[in-house]
């Protein structure tokens, strides 16, 4: 067999593409927070509560409405997204005129809100969600035996990071988006509704947080704490990615993940500090991120 | 001559100074106060947390709130599973609240932290959520009674039961920390005493939420038995992931440290079959039934081994201020380690010198869907435990108290 620093080629391989799955919900999440960075400028902290409610949702939709994966996939980021926009223009859009750091309070203050409410009614240790019927089982790939389910998570995320670069970076609302918040007044002297243009591109990203949570629903816990697990590793993504950054943060977070998935092979115990260490090295010799432009 | 004299009186003086008010002392400032600090919001909030309050408060309630007219209260705190946070309040409680028994809730650092306080203050502490064996070992304390479990009777129990079923190769997935390297030794140690081997160990860190990568290395170890030296969410997470990568099909599971909440959380389906060693299942016997239908129509849920200890544990330390007509920490200690727990928790239950509270243990297996006829019916009783056999003997013990 051939080896690799000890280690067969085909165990590597199947790291690889664990890493590859665990970059699609980094791709996924980091990919929201650079859309709603980008375009509104607001850090948004409650990206981890939101994705947790799109879990929660999904099984909430199961357990009391007998709704499946399927429906609540497209029903989920739709009621976690709706709850974003009345987020959005109850509370955020007071402080756009203010400094970054007032929304990363607010949403901040937002997790706290929401990971209690959800603490307090379900408890810690999480609820099951079983995987769909038509994904359960394997395939063999004969260097590693993948689940259905996990290979899914891989092609929907990458169809839904491709998709959503596309539209803001090639088309015309994309356009418009990106002008609205280089200088609103002249886009609403064209007539179009920048209040309204942000407030739906808010509930998108968070729409975009809420699918992640359905995705990862069959795979890890529904539990209250699952966002706050993960919230600071997709932070770090994206500001390893460039602060904003669509494509940067697409193909960091799958790089990451895949570097992530080495470590926990040769050295697991630094497994969970990897991404900090890379963060760190970034930072010092490109501030603005690999992918993001200096301003 | 004249200087032993004196030293002799004054010997004598003190003996009666601290002798007297023993035999008059009654009730200390006219209330019977207990303090109750536990993880109250996070990973292991289900497991005790607020419903273990509600235990204690039925034990209080039970025993008539009162005792000789002195009122029985009990203050709770969230400890966050900060050991300083936790030993700051204790400090606080005994100082000021004038608490008259503590109670430690999940969470090995934070009860070590606690018992070390109340050995300074001279109080009795209970430690009832907590694993590490270092309680009645290296650490031990005069005033401390570990009540509910140890990480040495988690892995004599589930470890040999398993070993002895055929399991004779582990690869172990732990936790990289404190408590999952006890977990680890100890088992590691068992398995090897009843003849069985170690293919190999990984350490996760803590909190990690993707397991399968670790999951495949020990599929590849070509060992028998996945041994999860972890607890809480990483124990769910990593029992999702080895249902999911089929290496349920290959190996069996044994996990060293299984709450009954964590079998609710990840359903029948994903864990049947399993082995886990636990001191106290609701459906044990009738008296247990009884109590965890009481319980149940407070809290909406059957309670964990944690939450009967807790109650159980109360409902002790009350009888012994009872019977001995005092709450003086000294002679409340002498008590509850001269008399013996008899109740729906446990029978013939008791406190050791070394403070650990010796009581039969029991090997459970989780049933198949098709098994369990109920919601919160999940286990079997393999066998019986034991208590001089589960827990290490006092030969084995390394606490400085006890005199070998």
């Amino acid at each position: 067999m051939t080896t690799l620093f000890g280690i067969p080629i085909q165990a590597l391989l199947g790291q690889l593409l664990l890493g590859l799955v665990n970059g699609s919900f980094y791709a996924m999440l980091s990919l929201g927070l650079a859309v709603i960075f980008g375009l509104l400028n607001v850090i948004n902290f409650a990206h981890g509560a939101l994705y947790m409610m799109g879990a929660f949702v999904a099984w909430m939709g199961l357990s009391y409405l007998g709704l499946n994966y399927w429906a609540m996939l497209v029903l989920a980021p739709l009621a976690v997204g709706a709850f974003g926009i009345v987020i959005e223009k109850l509370l955020m859009r007071h402080l756009y005129k203010l400094d970054h750091l007032y929304g990363l309070l607010l949403t901040f203050g937002l997790t706290l809100m929401i990971e209690g409410l959800f603490r307090s009614f379900y408890g810690v240790s999480g609820q099951p969600y079983p995987t769909p019927q038509a994904l359960t089982g394997a395939t063999n790939l004969g260097f590693m035996v993948l689940p259905n389910y996990r290979a899914w998570v891989v092609a929907a995320s990458v169809i839904v990071c491709l998709a959503t670069w596309y539209v803001i970076e090639r088309t015309r609302l994309g356009a418009l988006l990106r002008a609205g918040t280089e200088n609103p007044r002249l886009v609403e002297a064209f007539g179009v509704n920048v209040p309204r243009m942000i407030s739906l591109t808010y509930g998108f990203g968070v729409a975009l947080a809420a699918f992640a949570g359905v995705l990862a629903a069959p795979v890890l816990q529904v539990s209250p704490l699952m966002g706050s697990n993960l919230i600071i590793v997709v932070f770090a993504v994206v500001v390893i990615g460039g602060m904003g950054s669509i494509l940067g943060s697409i193909v960091t977070g799958l790089g990451l993940g895949v570097i992530e998935g080495f470590t926990k092979v040769f050295w697991p115990e630094a497994s969970s500090t990897v991404v900090f260490i890379i963060m760190a090295i970034v930072l010092a010799l490109r501030p603005a991120g690999l992918f993001g432009r200096e301003k | 001559m004249k200087l032993h004299t004196i030293t002799a009186a004054l010997a004598l003086a003190g003996l009666g100074v601290a002798g007297l008010p023993a035999q008059a002392q009654g009730i200390s400032d006219d209330v019977i106060r207990i303090g109750f600090i536990t993880d109250m919001s996070g990973v292991y909030s289900d497991i005790d947390g607020k419903a273990g309050l509600q235990a204690i408060q039925m034990a209080i309630d039970d025993a008539g709130g009162a005792i000789d007219g002195k009122k029985i209260e009990v203050i709770s705190a969230d400890h966050q599973n900060k050991a300083d946070v936790a030993s700051a309040r204790a400090r606080e409680w005994f100082d000021q609240q004038k608490v008259d028994l503590l109670i430690g809730g999940t969470n090995s650092g934070t009860s070590l932290a606690m018992a070390a306080v109340a050995a300074e203050k001279k109080r009795p502490f209970i430690s009832i959520g907590a694993g590490a064996s270092d309680l009645t070992n290296e650490q031990c304390a005069p005033y401390t009674v570990h009540y509910a479990y140890d990480t040495i009777a988690l892995a004599r129990g589930t470890g040999s039961a398993v070993v002895k079923d055929g399991g004779k190769s582990w690869f172990f997935l732990t936790a990289d920390y404190a408590f999952g390297h006890a977990l680890e030794r100890d088992t590691i140690e068992v398995v090897k005493a009843s003849g069985g081997e170690i293919k190999g160990t990984v350490r996760a860190p803590l909190s990690t939420t993707d397991f399968s990568s670790f999951l495949l290395q020990a599929q590849a170890s070509g060992a028998q038995i996945l041994g999860l030296a972890n607890a809480g969410g990483d124990t769910i997470n990593s029992i999702k992931a080895a249902n999911e990568f089929g290496v349920t099909a290959t190996m069996k599971m044994a996990g060293l440290l299984v709450f009954i909440n964590d079998i609710h959380s990840l359903g029948l389906q994903a864990t049947q079959g399993m082995y886990l060693t636990d001191s106290w299942y609701w459906d044990q016997s009738d008296q247990a039934r009884a109590w965890s239908k009481k319980f149940e129509s407070k809290v909406n849920r059957k309670p964990s081994s944690l939450q009967a200890a807790d109650y159980s544990a109360v409902a002790f330390y009350l009888k012994g201020v009872k019977a001995a007509g005092t709450d003086d920490p000294d002679a409340i200690m002498k008590w509850m380690k001269s008399n013996k727990v008899n109740d729906f928790y446990t029978k013939d239950g008791y406190v050791r010198e070394d403070g650990m509270m010796i009581h039969d243990m029991y090997l459970m297996q989780v049933k198949t869907p098709k098994e369990s006829k109920a919601p919160w019916d999940y286990y079997k009783v393999v066998a019986t435990l034991p208590g001089e056999k589960v827990y290490n003997t006092l030969e084995e013990s390394t606490c400085p108290l006890v005199r070998k």
